[in-house]
């Protein structure tokens, strides 16, 4: 057996976690709770933005807008395996709050901005002001193209749909086509009127996407990205959105199960906790064991993510899917499961179950759902 | 002793070298796949001279003091040993009660008598152990064995009966629960674990037939057996507490084995490989979307068991259920292997129909007869059904 396959067979199952990992992951955990526990998710259910900007200015202070920015942007310069403890604190206290969409804007910038447009936008980001992405043309997150157009005159026509917090966002990455090709290209708050942002009515009462018309806004040419790479960037950013996104649902999957094993711990039935019954016990360790698997998937991929230094390839587009895939059935199962088991009050709105179940159905559409993801991975895989 | 990883690497490929000229030819007849499928005095033989080989080689308890006749070395020598051969596909190292379960056993908690006595012959599979733990009416209820051990002057009459006593018929020694005090107010004080001799007067094995058509395993009988007082291992009434332990090392929940290397793996690419050789609608089975979706799947849940195993070595990522992983690695393996086998008998076609004695058998049978096989293992050591009941109760802590 040669090296080159040892090395190979390796990469298949690293995993690390570094002490400044362990020290971010608990200092997140700390924080999300106190500024997320389920009173404060429920009264953030119908406010119109969604989080609370108090909140948020906590997090920018702690300095996790810039953690995977460069400290020449007044960022901490450290990569996605970082971000990944955070997200999955915010998951598992249904945090509310833009982190995910500012820090993938923060990635495209990164990838695809001339260093004068990163020196324009970056630190802005570091500092907290909101940017998000405007990448779905409609429903179809395999969709390889987009009918958005920025004209040679530099006039956008089209809208955009899943806009994440773009009510509050002050930077809209755009997907579009110019002059032939995909490229992206930045817009700013000011540049839309208050009527070209209409909130999606979404599944999950946690999260805040709009659709966005974006016809008729004009733009300088300075605010089109540089990178020429797009189509390469936006598979990047996909991978690096289904992380993050499994991430957040193995957060959440932990809380579910958390929810569901102190039911069935209180809970009595026939003079019986109803945890003492199989038929509740054999199903909640299948949660348990996809949530595990998930867990591991997603720190395999954080881990690849640090050794590559950010570059995707093969293998950590394999852990990347593998993660989003296995994070997706695990929150499903679960969600569905925790509704099942608090029997008629799981029907009931006031039943926390509820908002598991739709984190679950919104969170597993975002970045490709797992038919998505293994119907990508079987060439990479079986090829 | 260096584990450094330049150090390792080069003994890895010093392992991987010696394997490529030291593994046996087919010897012409099935070779067993698992520990458990040891049938025929052939495979005795050939299972025997091969394991004396690796030890001799200095390959096996790498990792057990040497003056018990053990290597000395770090864990993570034999480590490295076991996954060259499953790398290697080599034939299985047979003594696995023995190497894996009693070995270690005796060594965290035997006297310096028993481990002087036994541990070696382990090694040199001179000594050749089997396991008399479930009865035929109590298999998952362990706790309720009723084979009596009464103490008379300096042995002990044992009678009732074990079952599924794998190397029954081939066994030196037997790790044995037995009843020492039927009146005790819990079932399990009243149990006590003897390291007992299998040629004794009174004791007896019957072989069992199994699924497969094959023969493996036995049942013992105890028949006004004595044996020394000697071999109680402990004191009385140590016995669930000992075969609680030995279930550990056999769940390999604990680690100290003088090797885990057991099992022919099967795995994922096994099955890729007769995906490509299978022809449906004309085409290779590989380019069917709905079984390349199913592979995938597979292979996901594969690299999860991979990935806990690493992740079980970081207790920072173990917080919330800390025992979750270490409990869970025999069920979802097992079940793993299991829902595989019976795919890939599946897959076969018409030739799904045939068996190991059919020459047309889709690769001598070797998916069928892995699949039924399996079920050693997901029944084996606490059925799947009853580590779900340990999971729930000990790492989600709901009630019993």
């Amino acid at each position: 057996m040669s090296l080159g396959q040892v090395a190979k067979n390796l990469n298949a199952d690293s995993m690390c976690f570094s002490e400044e990992q362990k020290m971010i992951m608990e200092s997140s955990r700390s924080f999300c709770q106190d500024t997320s526990s389920i009173e404060q998710v429920r009264q953030l259910l119908e406010s119109p933005q969604g989080y609370d900007d108090n909140v948020w200015q906590q997090l920018v202070a702690l300095g996790w807008t810039g953690i995977a920015i460069p400290e020449s942007f007044g960022g901490s310069e450290l990569g996605i395996e970082a971000v990944v403890p955070i997200v999955e604190s915010m998951g598992r206290s249904l945090s509310a709050t833009p982190f995910i969409p500012c820090t993938l804007a923060a990635q495209v910038i990164l990838r695809a901005a001339s260093p004068e447009q990163q020196q324009r936008w970056l630190p802005r980001m570091v500092e907290g002001q909101i940017a998000t992405l405007a990448l779905l043309d409609n429903e179809d997150w395999g969709a390889t193209d987009t009918s958005h157009q920025l004209s040679d005159e530099l006039v956008l026509t089209g809208e955009k749909w899943f806009v994440d917090d773009a009510a509050s966002a002050e930077l809209f990455i755009i997907l579009t086509q110019y002059q032939g090709s995909a490229r992206f290209v930045v817009v700013e708050r000011n540049q839309l009127s208050e009527s070209a942002i209409q909130a999606h009515a979404l599944i999950d009462e946690t999260k805040r996407s709009a659709k966005v018309d974006f016809t008729g806004v004009t733009v300088p040419a300075d605010a089109i990205l540089a990178a020429e790479k797009t189509q390469e960037i936006l598979g990047d950013i996909k991978l690096i959105g289904a992380l993050l996104t499994a991430a957040e649902a193995v957060g959440a999957t932990s809380s579910c199960l958390n929810l569901i094993v102190e039911y069935l711990n209180t809970r009595k039935q026939f003079g019986k906790l109803i945890g003492s019954y199989q038929a509740l016990k054999h199903p909640s360790v299948d949660i348990l064991n996809k949530l595990e698997g998930a867990r591991s998937q997603v720190y395999h991929a954080a881990t690849l993510f640090e050794d590559s230094k950010g570059k995707i390839e093969r293998d950590l587009e394999i852990a990347c899917r593998m993660a989003k895939a296995s994070a997706n059935d695990a929150l499903l199962y679960a969600g569905d499961r925790a509704v099942q088991f608090h029997g008629g009050m799981g029907f009931t709105y006031e039943c926390d179950a509820q908002l598991y179940i739709r984190r679950a159905q919104w969170s597993q559409q975002q970045f490709g759902d797992s038919a998505h993801h293994r119907k990508r991975l079987a060439p990479l895989l079986l090829g | 002793m260096n584990t450094d990883p330049d150090t390792l690497a080069a003994f890895r490929q010093e392992v991987s070298a010696w394997l490529e000229d030291n593994i046996p030819e087919n010897p012409g007849f099935l070779l067993p796949l698992t520990f458990m499928e040891v049938g025929t005095d052939e495979q005795l033989a050939f299972l025997v001279a091969w394991q004396r080989k690796v030890y001799e080689a200095g390959y096996l308890g790498m990792s057990w003091p040497q003056e018990y006749g053990g290597g000395g070395m770090p864990p993570a020598y034999q480590d490295i040993v076991d996954e060259e051969l499953a790398k290697h596909k080599a034939p299985i190292i047979f003594n696995s009660i023995g190497l894996g379960w009693a070995g270690p056993l005796i060594l965290e908690m035997g006297t310096e008598a028993e481990k002087q006595k036994y541990l070696k012959g382990i090694l040199t599979a001179e000594d050749i152990w089997c396991q008399g733990f479930s009865e035929p009416d109590h298999g998952s209820d362990l706790g309720n064995a009723q084979t009596r051990a009464v103490r008379d002057g300096e042995e002990y009459v044992i009678n009732g009966s074990k079952i599924w006593t794998t190397h029954g018929p081939y066994s030196k020694y037997m790790i044995l629960l037995a009843r020492t005090n039927p009146e005790t107010k819990s079932k399990y004080a009243g149990l006590s674990f003897f390291l007992s001799p299998m040629q004794a007067p009174g004791i007896s094995t019957s072989p069992i037939q199994k699924i497969t058509g094959e023969y493996g395993f036995a049942q013992t009988f105890f028949d006004d057996a004595r044996i020394s007082a000697d071999c109680l291992m402990g004191e009385e009434g140590d016995g669930w507490k000992l075969a609680m332990r030995t279930l550990e090392y056999e769940r390999s929940v604990e680690g100290g084995q003088a090797t885990n290397y057991k099992i022919t793996s099967i795995t994922s690419a096994d099955l890729i490989e007769t995906c490509r050789s299978i022809q449906r609608d004309g085409k290779p089975l590989l380019e069917d979307p709905v079984v390349q979706d199913q592979l995938v799947q597979f292979m996901m849940e594969e690299r999860n068991l991979l990935l806990n195993q690493k992740r079980g070595d970081l207790p920072d990522l173990c917080t919330d259920y800390p025992l979750s992983l270490m409990l869970s690695g025999k069920l979802e393996a097992t079940e793993l292997f299991r829902r595989m086998r019976q795919y890939a008998v599946s897959l076969q076609g018409a030739k799904g129909g045939l068996y190991i004695h059919d020459d047309d058998a889709l690769s001598g049978g070797i998916w069928q007869h892995a699949y039924f096989n399996n079920f050693s293992a997901t029944i084996g050591g606490g059925t799947s059904q009853v580590q779900n009941n340990i999971i729930a109760e000990h790492a989600l802590g709901l009630p019993k």
